[in-house]
């Protein structure tokens, strides 16, 4: 009812590898739908079939109740895209790439020119206006990236990783951003490795691994269904000696990962209190996040 | 590869922002561009002109000089057209992501291929227009007729833009291209009538110069460049519009392959 992206059983393959294998999705409108996965787990793949440019090897895709791809062009109309790699256009200036880019929607030059100050205020640009793209910093450039996709004043906007390579204050400035758009009503739907990001900004969230849905829910659902609530972190040259023996008698599942040890607890007292005397440990003591969601449910190992 | 890769092209009005843009890049830099449109033909043109020329007797019925113009405006408007398709669509598609962020859009790769060959072809049409110009006030042509080069040259750049962009499909990187300069661009301009007529080749290269785009071209500029009208006409025109057709066509279910990654 009222999804504004849905997908029933969409399947991709490349090369006899599949991609994207049996995906349901249903993203209502008005809310940041946040797509977590390793890299390689399907997420470019989907994104890209949702918004029509690749055509599925089975199921159904609805992009604002259009069926995609046949009907992408009328759904891409109220659509904006933010890239995961960015795509401006070097040769112009910030307010010619707005100005460009508005034409492609067929808006008129008064339309989007009435726009423009309003989106550089939104991407903080409004004093680079005339700067040339090279001269702008890996912040700005993303910036003006979602500046440019609100060009059409679009009701879903697609983010592929849209702060991946930026530092904490850019990356802040692009969330305070975000979470503005959604207070509009606008519905998001974002990729992102970053578990603290997910976590801010998306109302719901999946986690995809090899092609597949494998957990789905509110961060707050992801972490009570999927993990004990509490996290001791011991760290220190004996802690792999120390999980061997002592471990298993505190914690209801724990992992080994080189120096560290990850203990996940209903109740971490009797453990900090038995580290306490472990003068040889240092260990930290916090609630369970979404990272320990994620690497609970893809895996510790490296991908690619 | 699926069914969908084959269709024929849908076009659409949508490609004239797309043209746009390419022209708004172009503006910038249109001052050192004139001048790389001019500078090569021009110097061939009266180099070969005046140096060889003076040593041969007339060539066609015309100057040496008279007869190098034709051709210069057909092998600079074949140039044009090839460098564009190749080098900046390669620039546009690939290295720049140009059409990545388009295709975001309402706007099917359909209207940006169509988007590249117009406007490899408007480059082709400055191109020649400008070698034209130089021909004019140098007085190596004074017939009205002549005017016609200038749709010819939109014509042979839409020619080489969809044959160029067959190329710029399959290309993984730009040093691809040196194999289409060398094995074809410039075999054509020594084999269709640049310098020579073809009817000096041997029958066998007649016969693969007889089926060249550039040599249609040039069977059409020559007569028109001296005030007459070409004989067959239509037939070199068609040649011209056949292979921009199949060159757009080709190129189009190339593009959707490689893009539909």
């Amino acid at each position: 009812m009222n999804a504004v992206i849905k997908a029933i059983g969409l399947q991709k393959s490349y090369g006899g590898q599949r991609v994207v294998d049996g995906l349901d999705l249903s993203i209502r409108k008005g809310e940041c739908f946040g797509l977590l996965g390793p890299n390689g787990a399907g997420k470019t793949t989907t994104l890209r079939m949702l918004l029509g440019l690749i055509e599925p090897d089975a199921g159904t895709a609805l992009l604002l109740d259009l069926p995609v791809p046949q009907a992408a062009r009328e759904a891409r109309i109220r659509v904006g895209v933010v890239p995961q790699m960015d795509n401006l256009d070097p040769d112009f200036t910030v307010a010619e790439n707005l100005l460009v880019y508005g034409r492609y929607f067929g808006l008129h030059d008064r339309e989007i020119e009435a726009r423009i100050p309003s989106l550089l205020e939104f991407a903080s640009l409004t004093s680079k206006r005339d700067a040339k793209v090279p001269t702008l910093s890996g912040g700005m450039k993303r910036r003006l990236t979602l500046a440019r996709a609100l060009v059409n004043d679009p009701d879903v906007i697609f983010l592929d990783e849209p702060t991946t390579g930026l530092d904490p204050q850019a990356r802040h400035l692009i969330w305070q951003r975000l979470r503005e758009l959604t207070q509009q009503g606008k519905t998001l739907l974002l990729t992102t490795h970053f578990m603290d990001e997910a976590e801010r900004l998306c109302h719901r969230l999946a986690v995809m691994d090899n092609g597949r849905l494998i957990s789905e829910g509110s961060p707050r659902q992801l972490i009570d269904s999927n993990i004990e609530p509490q996290v001791v972190e011991v760290f220190g040259e004996t802690s792999a000696q120390w999980a061997g023996e002592h471990a298993a008698n505190y914690a209801q599942r724990f992992e080994v990962s080189g120096e560290s040890v990850f203990c996940y607890v209903r109740d971490a007292q009797p453990l900090v209190e038995h580290l306490q005397a472990q003068s040889a440990l240092r260990y930290l003591h916090r609630p369970a996040n979404l990272e320990d969601v994620f690497l609970k449910l893809t895996g510790r190992e490296m991908r690619e | 590869m699926s069914k969908r890769d084959f269709a024929l092209p849908r076009l659409s009005l949508r490609f004239f922002p797309i043209w746009r843009r390419h022209w708004l890049v172009w503006k910038k830099i249109a001052a050192p561009s004139i001048l790389g449109h001019l500078a090569d033909p021009v110097i061939y043109m009266l180099g070969l002109g005046y140096g060889l020329g003076s040593l041969l007797p007339t060539m066609g019925g015309m100057s040496y000089m008279a007869f190098l113009a034709a051709g210069t405006v057909c092998y600079s408007t074949m140039n044009s057209a090839s460098f564009e398709a190749l080098y900046s669509g390669f620039a546009r598609m690939h290295e720049q992501r140009t059409w990545e962020a388009i295709l975001n859009t309402p706007v099917a790769l359909d209207d940006v291929v169509l988007s590249e060959i117009l406007w490899a072809a408007t480059k082709s049409l400055m191109s020649g227009a400008a070698v034209l110009a130089v021909i004019w006030i140098l007085g190596l042509s004074h017939a009205l007729m002549s005017l016609w080069m200038i749709p010819l040259a939109l014509l042979i750049g839409l020619t080489f833009a969809a044959i160029g962009l067959i190329m710029t499909a399959l290309a993984p990187a730009y040093d691809f291209f040196m194999y289409y300069f060398t094995l074809v661009i410039t075999p054509m301009m020594l084999l269709c009538g640049v310098f020579f007529p073809v009817t000096q080749l041997p029958p066998s290269m007649q016969a693969i110069a007889s089926v060249l785009p550039l040599t249609h071209a040039i069977d059409l500029a020559r007569p028109l460049m001296s005030g007459n009208l070409p004989p067959q006409a239509l037939l070199h025109i068609a040649v011209l519009l056949a292979y921009a057709l199949c060159g757009f066509y080709i190129s189009l279910v190339l593009f959707r392959r490689r893009l539909s990654r």
